[in-house]
């Protein structure tokens, strides 16, 4: 399959297929057991809670703390929703992407640095407590799980000897990369669980500081808040698609539709696993991600690259 | 169109510039110089150097995003949200930045350029590489490998007798 640049409204169809996948995942999220839906009865009612809370927090007033920084404070609440949909323009859905950048991966992995700031900002800017330790716990597991998660997204561009995401996607026709590099497939959700504050990886958010950097956050800026973190699940279950799982390649479907339903079966994977899976500490998250997760990752690359050189 | 993507960046990297010394918190100042430095990224996509321009966004946010940590623990309260003053020496500092300033944009702008000879070539990223470590390129991958093994190496030995150590304390 050949990926080549869509014309400019495309951007539009993707962002409403991003918003749109990352609702799915709210309400796949609400119904699940251990979802945010918490003690409600089964059944309808359970997974329509987003839409609910969604109602309910456009209408809600906003509440402030006392010597907060605004500025900063809109630039962490829009930060997610924003980042999530650079995210995707690099993605192919089918044969088409919106940026064709060629350097797409890179680009992926800098937005999701970005992140690095722009969470941190949205849990010291309210400046209270709760917020600050999250935003910090963010911080100090980015930097566990960083360096893992820029090696996994190496190996599949040193396999298709680009950068490029649309070549990537083409390099996997036969064979696709999840089937010789599973552990930087595996590495690569567990960055996107640790830059989406999801499940094992959620302490930034988590329970034990109140909610974390979500603390503070009300109204309309949670409402940004929580579904940046889905669009940003969302953003790394493509990308994830498209460098491992074939992109937009199957048979009879058209590419796109392709591209979206494996997209929906990966993020319907990361939302069911994360009431499943005790959370990590930060500190363990770091402890693992460079003892662990790094060494391992770094020989899925050596072995891809003896893959290469002897095939090349 | 041209001037114009290349003036707003330019415009949004000095301006940025000038806010980290007027803002008087140490995020905002330290936030203002990564949008600096974004705004400097962008401008290298300008010149089809798209992997620097991405790679010098992604390093610089990464820096910035560090390097407050570290200010606001060893220069302020816990949170941060104490008002500070980025400047000292303000009439000295301020004729010494300015100098500095005008003195690099008029060697810029001054330095008699040559034309260019033949075209643009295919992979400008790949011969900015060549044409500034060509014949040291063995070394300096060498130099880098070394260098993380001794980030990583000195962060293991700092780090074993820390809090976290697995035998001694809690993990």
């Amino acid at each position: 399959m050949t990926v080549e640049a869509a014309p400019a409204w495309a951007a539009l169809p993707v962002l409403a297929a991003l918003l749109a996948l990352a609702s799915a995942a709210a309400v796949l999220d609400a119904a699940s057991p251990g979802g945010t839906a918490g003690a409600a009865p089964r059944g309808p009612a359970r997974a329509a809670r987003p839409l609910a809370e969604t109602a309910r927090l456009l209408r809600q007033r906003r509440h402030t703390t006392a010597v907060r920084d605004g500025l900063l404070w809109q630039v962490g609440v829009a930060g997610p929703v924003v980042i999530a949909a650079l995210m995707v323009a690099v993605v192919p859905f089918g044969g088409q992407v919106v940026a064709d950048v060629p350097v797409g991966v890179v680009w992926f992995n800098a937005m999701d640095v970005c992140l690095w700031a722009v969470v941190w900002l949205a849990g010291w800017s309210p400046d209270s407590p709760y917020p600050l330790v999250g935003g910090y716990r963010y911080l100090a597991q980015a930097l566990g799980y960083e360096l893992p998660l820029m090696f996994a997204l190496t190996a599949p561009a040193v396999a298709a000897g680009s950068l490029d995401v649309g070549t990537v996607v083409e390099a996997q026709d036969g064979l696709w990369f999840v089937v010789w590099m599973p552990v930087a497939f595996l590495v690569l959700l567990v960055g996107v669980a640790g830059f989406s504050l999801w499940g094992p990886l959620g302490a930034p958010g988590g329970g034990d500081v109140a909610g974390g950097v979500f603390a503070e956050a009300s109204g309309v800026d949670r409402l940004l808040l929580l579904a940046g973190r889905y669009a940003l699940l969302t953003a790394g279950a493509a990308m994830a698609v498209a460098l491992f799982l074939g992109g937009g390649a199957g048979p009879w479907l058209p590419g796109w539709l392709w591209s979206l339903l494996k997209t929906l079966a990966v993020l319907g994977c990361l939302v069911v696993l994360r009431g499943r899976l005790p959370g990590v500490r930060p500190q363990t998250v770091v402890r693992l991600g460079w003892v662990v997760a790094l060494p391992v990752v770094l020989l899925q690359v050596l072995a891809v690259s003896i893959v290469v050189v002897v095939e090349g | 169109m041209e001037g114009l993507l290349f003036w707003s960046p330019a415009v949004v990297a000095v301006g940025a510039g000038i806010a980290v010394f007027r803002v008087d918190s140490m995020a905002r100042a330290t936030y203002a110089l990564a949008l600096s430095f974004v705004a400097v990224g962008l401008e290298l996509l300008l010149l089809d150097l798209a992997y620097l321009g991405v790679v010098t966004v992604l390093m610089m946010v990464m820096e910035m995003a560090i390097m407050a940590v570290f200010m606001i623990m060893f220069m302020m309260n816990s949170a941060g949200l104490m008002p500070m003053s980025m400047v000292h020496n303000r009439r000295g500092a301020l004729a010494l930045s300015v100098g500095v300033f005008l003195s690099l944009a008029a060697v810029a702008l001054l330095t008699p350029w040559p034309e260019r000879r033949g075209t643009v070539p295919e992979d400008p990223t790949r011969s900015v590489g060549t044409g500034v470590m060509e014949t040291k390129m063995l070394v300096m991958m060498g130099v880098g490998a070394v260098l993380f093994t001794t980030i990583v190496a000195a962060l293991v030995l700092a780090a074993s007798r820390s809090r976290y150590d697995v035998r001694g304390g809690r993990r």
